[in-house]
């Protein structure tokens, strides 16, 4: 029988929900890893029981766990991230330089193709690979050495590779996502990057057009069209057509284009969600309503989804790597709220539910659609 | 014998529960000490220095007989209480965060 698997991180553990199909009854198990930071957790699409876990403090650091019993045990792996050579500087905050040092995994993004291999988004920005499950890990770093790198600079949550998205139909292509210095293509499994932010449009930055410097916050794309990216930045929502070549602003109608998350409908390549937030200065929800907002036309036309979602006194955040959905034939959508709240919905947005309400601060979601 | 006393989290992580007792190779350091904690309970390399340059982690601590080793040479010699294993050797999270 189908079900489906949600895999949270939060600022103080992890924790699993797990259902049937119907989505209806779920069974909760957790804290896994009580206390500490986990920025992210996701399952190897080729081995549905392997899962791998980012758990941190700032006291003792980082490690991998990593499941192979669908989270019932873990056992850790490797967590030695060193920077290839001699990492040398970026940007600080005041425009001075700053040594690219360490500080945890924001992403991890197991291979589509092989149990063993996953590469790691870190803070500070770089992007490293495992291809023995995580026990060893090899920096990627043409992407930090590609020559921008000494002016990228912190966004406010650390200079951090959040989203890390291969290619379905080729191995060779890999886009990542940088807070904030913008997106990044390799056409060539990681070895050499080039920046994919032309048509990207920030204030704040000198150069408003510039080729990086820019705060991607999230990207997705559907399986079936991989050259289709859509982005939420800081501000604006954006669409490419040529896979980061060029973009073009699809906020729309939204009652704020500022905002973290986004996620693409399972089946319809061109259904997107996003959760509108106030602005920068104020991390909730606009008029303090809890809304998804959906586009079935790959953006510019966007419709609120508030069924079961709390529509007044909502002051939560929606974090950049906390939505995601499941493949069942009725698409599930899922998002976790800085206010512990884990909300699904069984049938594309229609209306909600939540699954909990009072977890830690929820900074992942992950699902996992099991056979 | 020398007694280490782990903060919760890293008790957690080597699964042990009350103090730990190491033998340590030659004479008794924070050095020394935390050589053989990572021997014997590998999960806890990193987590109290970093293992390239060997700097203890920012918000770590050692502390031995009321006093604070801390900011003392990781080779400093220890107080005759832990090397005779009377007082534990502590490694202590920095209070932090309220």
């Amino acid at each position: 029988m189908s079900g489906v698997r949600v895999l949270v991180g939060t600022r103080k553990g992890a924790f699993i929900l797990s259902s049937d199909g119907q989505r209806r009854n779920w069974d909760v198990k957790g804290p896994f890893f009580g206390g500490w930071e986990i920025y992210h957790l996701k399952g190897s699409p080729v081995d549905p029981n392997r899962i791998f876990a980012s758990q941190s403090t700032g006291w003792f650091g980082q490690l991998i766990q990593r499941s192979d019993d669908g989270g019932l045990t873990w056992e850790p792996v490797g967590n030695q991230f060193v920077y290839d050579g001699v990492p040398g500087t970026h940007q600080w905050y005041d425009g001075t330089p700053h040594p690219w040092e360490f500080e945890r995994v924001w992403h991890l993004e197991p291979s589509l193709r092989d149990p063993d291999t996953l590469l790691a988004g870190v803070e500070d920005a770089a992007l490293f690979r495992s291809t023995d499950a995580g026990a060893t890990w090899t920096e990627l770093s043409g992407l930090r050495e590609h020559g921008t790198g000494p002016s990228w600079q912190p966004g406010a949550g650390g200079m951090c590779l959040h989203t890390i998205i291969v290619s379905p139909k080729d191995a060779q292509r890999i886009f990542v996502a940088i807070s904030s210095a913008g997106a990044f293509r390799s056409d060539d499994g990681g070895d050499t990057w080039r920046p994919i932010n032309h048509g990207l449009h920030s204030e704040g930055l000198p150069d408003e057009d510039a080729e990086v410097g820019h705060c991607v916050h999230r990207i997705a794309l559907h399986p079936s069209n991989p050259d289709v990216l859509y982005m939420q930045k800081h501000w604006d929502v954006m669409r490419s057509d040529n896979a980061g070549d060029s973009w073009v602003e699809v906020s729309g109608n939204l009652p704020s284009d500022f905002g973290f998350a986004i996620d693409v409908h399972a089946h319809e390549p061109e259904t997107v969600y996003v959760v509108p937030i106030t602005s920068d200065s104020e991390h909730f929800p606009p008029e303090g309503k809890l809304r998804v907002y959906r586009s079935r036309s790959g953006g510019n036309e966007w419709e609120p989804l508030t069924k079961g979602l709390p529509q007044e006194n909502c002051y939560v955040d929606v974090l950049r790597d906390a939505m995601a959905v499941d493949s069942l034939e009725e698409c599930g959508v899922y998002f976790g709220t800085t206010g512990g709240q884990v909300y699904a919905s069984s049938n594309a947005g229609d209306s909600w539910a939540p699954i909990v309400r009072d977890l830690p601060a929820v900074l992942s979601v992950e699902v996992q659609t099991l056979a | 014998m020398i007694r280490v006393v782990l903060p919760a989290h890293l008790k957690t992580l080597a699964r042990v529960k009350g103090e730990v007792e190491l033998e340590v190779d030659g004479a008794p350091t924070p050095r020394t000490i935390i050589d053989a904690l990572e021997r014997r309970y590998p999960v806890l390399l990193g987590t109290i220095r970093d293992p390239r340059t060997q700097e203890r982690r920012k918000f770590v601590r050692f502390y031995a007989c009321e006093e604070d080793l801390s900011l003392e040479s990781l080779d400093v010699a220890l107080p005759e209480a832990v090397v005779r294993g009377s007082e534990p050797f502590f490694v202590i999270g920095a209070m932090a965060g309220g």
